[in-house]
């Protein structure tokens, strides 16, 4: 199911690509093998002998040239009809439809809207099985590259240019993606995860997302969520669902519902959780989370209030 | 024929430049051989320095999760690998290899502009001294790719002076490369023997002078973009600067306007020695001159058509696509018919397996698998899924070190008699052949499947998902093997140079120009410039009863 492979396509869109693939390998094999065959052919058949002299003096045919040539021109004919024919099905036209999801790429995590649910979430994507999403794809800051191959096609999100993508998974399951445009120092930890789900789970899970993680009922989860109000995490990160303004890192609403933290480094434990609090800039050198310097006994707290944030 | 005297048979082996003339007489020199091979030595160097920030990358792959490397420091290395491999070995190696020998195949006393030859020779060491003077500035060397896509190349990104040193020392080696190909189109527009006509031309010189062309119309766009960088880094321009109403997307237009057409000033010189190479090393002459010549035409002519398939991702839309998609497969025509002519030329042949030739053979075959990968990103339904994924690695290093490269190892063994009297051993040279091509092809054939299977590339470190560990160590155990092999070459440069077997004036039995004089050359080149009465004029030298303006096989197109 992880496979994350472009041969592994879940989407009529990346089938299409797939299958494209393996046509254009065939032939190119055989041209290899053509290639890779006469040196082969002229490496054994013309091998200088002892006391061979100088073989006949010849250059050039007009009629083989032609023939080559013209060979050649039918292969690229045939590889230009098979673009055409395909371009359409690997990435169909977007015109002017409202996207289903907004992604827009960060310095290194991505931020997910639902426009239509008005909820938004960072670094994993579900998606309803079975069905096409439109998605915008946007930048804020340098350019990224939206990549999960089975899903469908890669699309960079530009800065000040943005672009529309159709996916889809026929099938439910998780499918692995990255950014796939150098966007700086942890461009290689800007994993992506899209959980294909069935259409009443996605919603099921959507209307969840909508809502508030219920309050902290235990102290320290409650001492938690006071710190993270007072040491400034907020000024960085909403923990509502649907919040006013844009803040500069990943919304943390249901943060506890993810399966990684720092957009793929880690996995989402509380001891790992602990330790990216503590040492963000040892975990992945170059994020802008800052370390707050926090003692054991806030990060505890923390850990525990972002914990219930499922 | 007779009535014109051979050139005297040189018995003094080497010319002692160095006990005689000294350090000086090189940084002084205006000698288009001295240039050359400073040229060569210079690249060479930098070929090893980018050889090791290769290794380097492949230690800190070697496992999923490593951590030999700091991000910032894979980051630096990986850009500084592309930059260096491009602007200061590949391209200026060719251009060096064009200075020494395009004068001689010519049968010239010297470049046009002598003086204008060493300027773009020390123009190129400042620009490759100076892009790595950034190591030692704040912040380090940088760390934006050999492409420095904007934004990211901006101070808001980008803050430290990296990448203010990547744009000058680009200027500068860049600057120096269009001298070089204003010099090299004059040298053999004006400055061809008596009976050299263009029609006469060896392959090699054919392509260094297309590729003259490629380069003074190719570089000014990059300088032009790096100027517009540098304002916006410097003086607050906004060209590239999303956010104040420039263009991320107009850097990616101006540099793969110059970047395309710099693939192919990477490589056509490149097919230009593998023509002489196959050529004397099959006993016959090239197959179709005409359409080897004319290829270099189309394909200098598409290369500058062809520029947005680097950017099928951005979303430019089907018919850009289509129109970019198409001359992308057009251009693989030329380099087809380049393939099949090389073919062609052994065919028949009587086949002499030096490692120069085995070098070159082995070239058509790697080369055709990073061509062949070529024309599938043309099909780009098939770009949108692979585009910097780790199969444009491998496709790209077919290209330029499984292509070029391959050529630039059977042009130093080919040509270095000439340079140093001496050959290299061809029992080092054996070596050296079986560790680069067991070690090229495991460290870069794996790296197709890891971008099948969705590595993207520039990446400091990956998970550890299924396949990913095992495959790239593959690929460092292969770096490794492929470092062994080049040791083994430089070893066989310092040797050889010392203790080579004396070449004589023509080891090979060669038929081009640079072979009637000594080696290597008096500075004045050629006492006297045998008389040029068709392509080979040493074949016809030698073979007065069958001399290729009497045999019917061999016309002149």
């Amino acid at each position: 199911m992880e496979s994350g492979s472009v041969f592994d396509p879940v989407s009529p869109m990346a089938h299409t690509i797939s299958t494209v693939f393996i046509i254009v390998l065939i032939i190119a094999s055989a041209v290899f093998l053509l290639v890779a065959g006469l040196v082969t052919f002229v490496i054994i058949r013309y091998r200088a002998r002892p006391g061979q002299g100088d073989p006949k003096q010849w250059e050039g045919n007009l009629k083989i040239e032609l023939t080559w040539t013209g060979l050649t021109l039918l292969v690229l004919l045939g590889l230009f009809g098979l673009t055409v024919f395909t371009m359409d099905d690997a990435s169909p036209a977007t015109a002017s439809e409202q996207p289903d999801i907004v992604v827009v790429g960060h310095q290194w995590w991505w931020e997910v809207r639902y426009p239509a649910a008005n909820v938004v979430t960072a670094n994993e994507i579900h998606i309803p099985s079975g069905q096409r999403l439109l998605l915008q794809l946007e930048s804020a800051d340098v350019i990224h590259d939206f990549w999960v191959p089975q899903l469908s096609r890669k699309m960079d999100m530009i800065p000040g240019n943005s672009n529309k993508l159709w996916i889809a998974a026929n099938t439910p399951g998780l499918y692995l993606g990255a950014c796939a445009e150098f966007c700086g120092p942890q461009h290689a930890w800007m994993r992506l995860r899209v959980y294909a789900d069935p259409p009443e789970q996605f919603s099921a899970w959507l209307a969840d997302q909508a809502q508030l993680a219920p309050l902290p009922s235990d102290a320290l989860a409650q001492r938690g969520q006071q710190l993270f109000q007072e040491q400034t995490c907020v000024s960085c990160h909403a923990v509502t669902p649907n919040p006013t303004e844009n803040k500069v890192g990943p919304n943390l609403a249901h943060f506890a519902s993810r399966a990684t933290i720092a957009t793929g480094v880690l996995t989402n434990t509380p001891a790992n959780l602990a330790l990216w609090i503590n040492q963000p800039q040892d975990v992945k050198p170059g994020v802008r989370m800052p370390n707050m310097k926090l003692d054991v006994e806030q990060i505890q707290a923390l850990v525990a209030y972002l914990e219930t944030l499922q | 024929m007779s009535e014109i005297p051979l050139v005297p048979e040189n018995h003094v082996p080497l010319p002692n430049v160095s006990s005689s003339n000294g350090l000086l007489a090189w940084v002084a020199s205006v000698d288009h051989k001295q240039i050359g091979i400073m040229y060569l030595l210079t690249t060479l160097l930098f070929f090893l320095v980018g050889g090791i920030e290769a290794l380097l990358m492949r230690i800190q792959l070697a496992q999923p999760r490593f951590s030999f490397l700091s991000p910032e420091a894979y980051n630096q290395i990986f850009s500084m690998h592309g930059t260096t491999m491009i602007f200061l070995v590949v391209m200026p190696m060719l251009i060096g290899f064009s200075t020494y020998i395009v004068p001689l195949h010519i049968g010239a006393r010297d470049m046009a502009f002598p003086r204008l030859n060493a300027f773009s020779f020390w123009v190129l060491l400042f620009g490759g001294l100076l892009l790595y003077f950034s190591f030692l500035a704040p912040g380090g060397a940088p760390a934006v790719g050999w492409f420095a896509y904007a934004p990211l190349n901006e101070r808001p990104f980008s803050s430290n002076l990296g990448v203010d040193y990547w744009a000058l020392g680009l200027l500068c080696t860049g600057t120096g490369s269009i001298a070089a190909g204003i010099n090299i189109i004059v040298t053999v527009l004006t400055l061809r023997a008596p009976g050299m006509t263009m029609r006469r031309l060896p392959v090699f010189t054919w392509m260094s002078f297309i590729n003259a062309f490629l380069i003074i119309f190719a570089i000014p766009i990059l300088n032009a973009a790096l100027a517009a960088l540098l304002i916006d880094r410097q003086l607050g321009g906004v060209f590239f600067k999303p956010s104040e109403s420039g263009s991320a997307l107009l850097w990616q237009h101006l540099f793969w306007g110059f970047g395309h057409p710099e693939v192919y000033i990477m490589v056509l010189p490149a097919f230009g020695a593998i023509s002489e190479v196959i050529s004397v090393f099959s006993r016959k002459p090239v197959f179709g001159y005409a359409f080897l010549v004319g290829s270099g035409f189309g394909i200098a002519l598409l290369s500058f058509a062809v520029w947005a398939h680097h950017m099928f991702a951005v979303g430019l839309g089907d018919p850009l696509n289509l129109v970019f998609g198409g001359a992308s497969m057009l251009i693989a025509l030329p380099t087809g018919i380049k393939v099949f002519n090389w073919i062609g030329t052994a065919w028949g042949g009587s086949i002499r397996f030096s490692t120069a030739m085995l070098f070159a053979l082995t070239f058509i075959i790697e080369f055709t698998i990073g061509g062949i990968s070529g024309v599938a990103f043309a099909v780009f339904p098939i770009d949108w899924q692979l585009t910097d994924s780790y199969f444009v690695v491998a496709h790209m290093h077919y290209v330029l070190f499984g292509g070029t490269m391959f050529a630039v190892f059977a042009a130093i063994f080919y040509w270095f008699p000439k340079m140093s009297g001496r050959r290299l051993s061809e029992r080092l040279g054996k070596w050296h052949f079986w560790l680069t091509v067991i070690g090229f092809n495991t460290t870069f054939f794996i790296q197709h499947i890891l971008g099948i299977i969705g590595m993207p590339r520039r990446v400091y470190t990956y998970p550890d998902l299924p396949g990913w560990g095992w495959m790239n160590l593959v690929s460092s155990i292969g770096a490794g093997i492929l470092g062994l092999g080049v040791l083994v070459f430089c070893w066989n440069v310092v040797y050889s140079f010392k203790r080579g077997q004396p070449a004589g004036d023509n080891p090979w039995d060669a038929w081009t120009l640079e072979w009637a004089t000594t080696s290597p050359p008096p500075p004045h080149n050629f006492a006297q410039v045998p008389p040029v009465r068709g392509r080979r004029p040493l074949w016809d030298l030698h073979h007065p009863d069958n001399t290729d303006a009497q045999n019917p096989k061999v016309s002149e197109d």
